[in-house]
Formats: structure tokens, C-alpha cells, sequence
């Protein structure tokens, strides 16, 4: 069966989306995913959708879910790359993620991880203390 | 029977055209719709001129039917008609009113045409009067097509005039919203807004609505839809030009603007827009 790679990057995971997206698929990508992150212990999901020109619900609901199991798991995940036409479509749906962070491009979504990954190491390690990191400012997003 | 009163007809309409267009052009003249301040009377004459031509030659057909093929010249000058005296500022029942003037001396002279015979009297005047209503009627409907045309091409105009999308700072964008915003142009916004983000790889896009007179439930589920769209292609939105009065109706009708930003005047949407994409501005020197 066909399956989409999930790239392992430090203590990231990279999932480039370059083919349509069919349910089967997609239920694929969320379970390979989960284990994925159960197993790796990574920290953040990054998810690359710029190819992807053409979404439903069920794609979008997915899409969702798969950002709140990672976080689940101690995972961030950011969706980047998303065409124009597919935030409409998903905005029209009545599906605008709420739980999920969005960037640009990877080269952004890279940065965001890295910035909320090195805020929590801080809160960590600080026994919780306040971060002033440069989205926590304004992070109504996530 | 039809036939025979609409050859009756174009018979009437045959004899003496210089007489029936000499008394047309006098009702059209004297009739309280004239406009000779938005028409010649040469102008007048020969438009009349021609229709008349047209109509006796269509009438000969024998068929009284408006949508005939052979009536399909008359219909080519009425459009023409309707059309010039809808773009010169004629009102729909003056438009109408040069078809339907000429029902007084066509029925005069029926009248006096066929005045041993009642019956075929009344058979030609009930065809000539179902003639000129269809023709009036269609002059209407292409005077009404003409102006929709004239609101839907300034309506056009309007959305591509209106929806400037413009790039402040590295990174960040902004789109001045001017005039109600209804579902057509929230789509053209979030089209143009989204396509400039991708284009100029911002990541802050301000939507300013000092321009926009009022916000209601519609108009504000409109702005949540765009900056929904925005965020999740990544960039985030601040609303501002918000106004105390729209601040009130906000509150007021319970809308909540989730997900964005607001801030009262651009500039203060701007500063924010610059601390948030790690910019700083210093004033070079002290005055």
C-alpha cells in the first residue's frame, strides 16, 4: 500500500505531503505518524501541504486530529506551505484548525519549532518560570 | 381571423407613410414624456422613420408575432433605441412611450378606415393594440438589461478599484478595506490577500476597516472567515480602524473576533506589526 515517508530531522519529524491525499491515506499518515512519535520521542511534526492542492473535510479533520494526538504525545506539530485555495476551502468548511500552528514555508515552520521547543526546554528546566520567546507574545494561535 | 386583421393592418400602416409618421411624431412630440431636451426632432423623425419602414415591411409578414424571425429587424432597432435612451437618461416609461404613442393615429386611422365595419374594426384594433404592447414590452425589459448592464460593469469596476493589497514592510502586508463589505468582495479580499502572502512571503497582514461605515454579524463573520484563511497559511492577522462606535455594535451584537488582533488606528496595527517581525524604529535624533 502506498504510504507517505515521515522524515526523521533531530528531534523533529518532517511529513512532506507530495501526492493526493485519499482517506485510506490519510488514516495511514495518522497512525504511522503517532507510533512514530511514540517511538522517536520526538518533539515537534513538521507538515509540508504545499503540493497538496485539493482538500475535503475528512482531509481537514485529519489533518486536526493528527495535531492533537502529537500534542498528546508532547509533539507540536505546524502545517506550512498551504495553498491559497485550500485555506479557503477549509475556512468555507467551517474548518480553520483551531489546535493547529501554520507557517509559510518548511524554512519558518523550522523556526517555530525550534522557538517553542527551546521555550519549553526553558520552562523546563526553570522549574516553569515565565519565557519571553518571540511568539509567546502573541501566540492566541496555538 | 388573426391573419386577416393583421393584414388589415399592415395594410393601414401601408397607406399614406408620410401622413402616419407626420401624425406620429406630433403625438410623440406633444405627449408630456418628450424629451426635446435629450432628443432632436430630426433625430426624433428619423428613428420614427425607420421603425415605421421596419414595422410595415415586418407587418407585411402577415404575422403579428414580436419573436417571428421576420420581425427580428424591428427588434435589432428597438435594442438600438433602448439602449441610446437608456445611456442618455431617458426614464423606463418615456423609453416605453415611443412605441406606445403610436397607437393614437394608427387607431385613428383604423378608425376611419374601416368605419362601415365594426367588427373588423375591432378584430384590427385588438391585434394592432397586442402588436405595440409587445414591442413596448420588449423595449422595457432591453432598457431595464441595458442599465443592469451599465450597475453590473460599475459594480466590476468598483471590486477590482477597491481591494489594493499593500506591502508595508518585509513581511508584512496590509489591505485597506473601503465600503461595505458584502460576500463577493470578502471573497476577492481573501483571494488578493492570500496571494499577496504567498507572493511577498509575509507572516503579519494588517486589514484596516477604518474605511468600512458599519459592522454587522455578516460583515464581521466575513472578516473571521479571512483572517481564518490568513492564519492558516501562516500569517497573522491584526484587525484595526476600529472606530468606538463599531467597537459598541461588536460588543453589542456578541460577535467575537477570535484569532485576531485589533487595534484602534493603523498605527498602532503597524508598530505592532514591526515588534512582532523582530523590527525596531528609533528616531535617529532628538528635536
Amino acid at each position: 500500500m502506498e504510504r507517505i515517508p515521515i522524515l526523521k530531522m533531530g528531534r523533529f519529524l518532517l511529513v512532506t505531503i507530495q501526492v493526493d491525499m485519499h482517506d485510506q491515506l490519510a488514516l495511514a499518515l495518522q497512525d504511522d505518524l503517532t507510533s512514530q512519535i511514540a517511538r522517536t520521542g520526538a518533539r515537534g511534526v513538521l507538515i509540508d501541504i504545499s503540493s497538496l492542492e485539493i482538500v475535503d473535510s475528512f482531509i481537514g479533520r485529519v489533518l486536526a486530529n493528527i495535531a492533537s494526538m502529537s500534542r498528546i504525545l508532547d509533539a507540536e506539530t505546524v502545517v506550512v506551505g498551504m495553498q491559497p485555495a485550500v485555506a479557503i476551502t477549509l475556512v468555507e468548511l467551517g474548518l480553520s484548525l483551531p489546535g493547529v500552528r501554520t507557517a509559510l514555508n518548511v524554512e519558518r515552520g523550522m523556526e517555530l519549532l525550534h522557538a517553542s521547543l527551546r521555550a519549553a526546554e526553558l520552562e523546563e528546566y526553570d522549574g516553569g518560570g515565565e519565557e519571553d520567546d518571540a511568539f509567546g507574545g502573541h501566540d492566541g494561535l496555538s | 381571423m388573426a391573419q386577416t386583421a393583421g393584414s388589415t393592418v399592415a395594410e393601414i400602416l401601408g397607406a399614406d407613410p408620410q401622413a402616419l409618421l407626420d401624425s406620429w411624431l406630433q403625438a410623440q412630440l406633444s405627449a408630456p414624456t418628450a424629451r426635446t431636451d435629450l432628443i432632436t426632432e430630426s433625430e426624433l423623425r428619423q428613428q420614427s422613420g425607420e421603425f415605421l419602414n421596419l414595422l410595415r415591411n415586418a407587418a407585411r409578414g402577415g404575422s403579428l408575432d414580436v419573436q417571428a424571425p421576420e420581425w427580428s429587424q424591428v427588434r435589432e432597432l428597438l435594442a438600438r433605441v433602448s439602449r441610446g435612451r437608456a445611456l442618455q437618461g431617458f426614464s423606463p416609461s418615456e423609453t416605453a412611450t415611443f412605441v406606445l404613442s403610436l397607437k393614437q393615429p394608427l387607431f385613428a386611422r383604423l378608425r376611419s378606415g374601416l368605419a362601415g365595419d365594426p367588427e373588423r374594426l375591432m378584430d384590427a384594433v385588438w391585434s394592432a393594440t397586442t402588436l405595440l404592447d409587445g414591442l413596448a414590452l420588449y423595449t422595457t425589459e432591453l432598457f431595464q438589461q441595458s442599465r443592469e448592464d451599465v450597475i453590473y460593469r460599475q459594480q466590476q469596476e468598483l471590486l477590482e478599484l477597491s481591494t489594493p493589497v499593500v506591502k508595508l514592510w518585509e513581511g508584512v502586508v496590509a489591505v485597506p478595506l473601503i465600503g461595505t463589505l458584502d460576500s463577493a468582495r470578502t471573497q476577492v479580499v481573501m483571494e488578493n490577500l492570500l496571494q499577496r502572502i504567498v507572493e511577498t512571503g509575509a507572516s503579519m497582514a494588517i486589514i484596516d476597516i477604518t474605511g468600512v461605515p458599519t459592522v454587522d454579524t455578516l460583515v464581521a463573520q466575513h472578516l473571521i472567515k479571512t483572517v481564518a484563511a490568513a492564519r492558516l497559511m501562516g500569517a497573522e492577522c491584526i484587525i484595526s480602524g476600529i472606530r468606538p462606535q463599531i467597537a459598541q455594535t461588536i460588543v453589542h451584537l456578541g460577535v467575537e473576533l477570535h484569532g485576531a488582533s485589533t487595534k484602534a488606528t493603523l498605527a498602532d496595527a503597524i508598530a505592532m506589526a514591526l515588534r512582532v517581525t523582530g523590527w525596531k524604529v528609533v528616531r535617529a535624533e532628538k528635536r
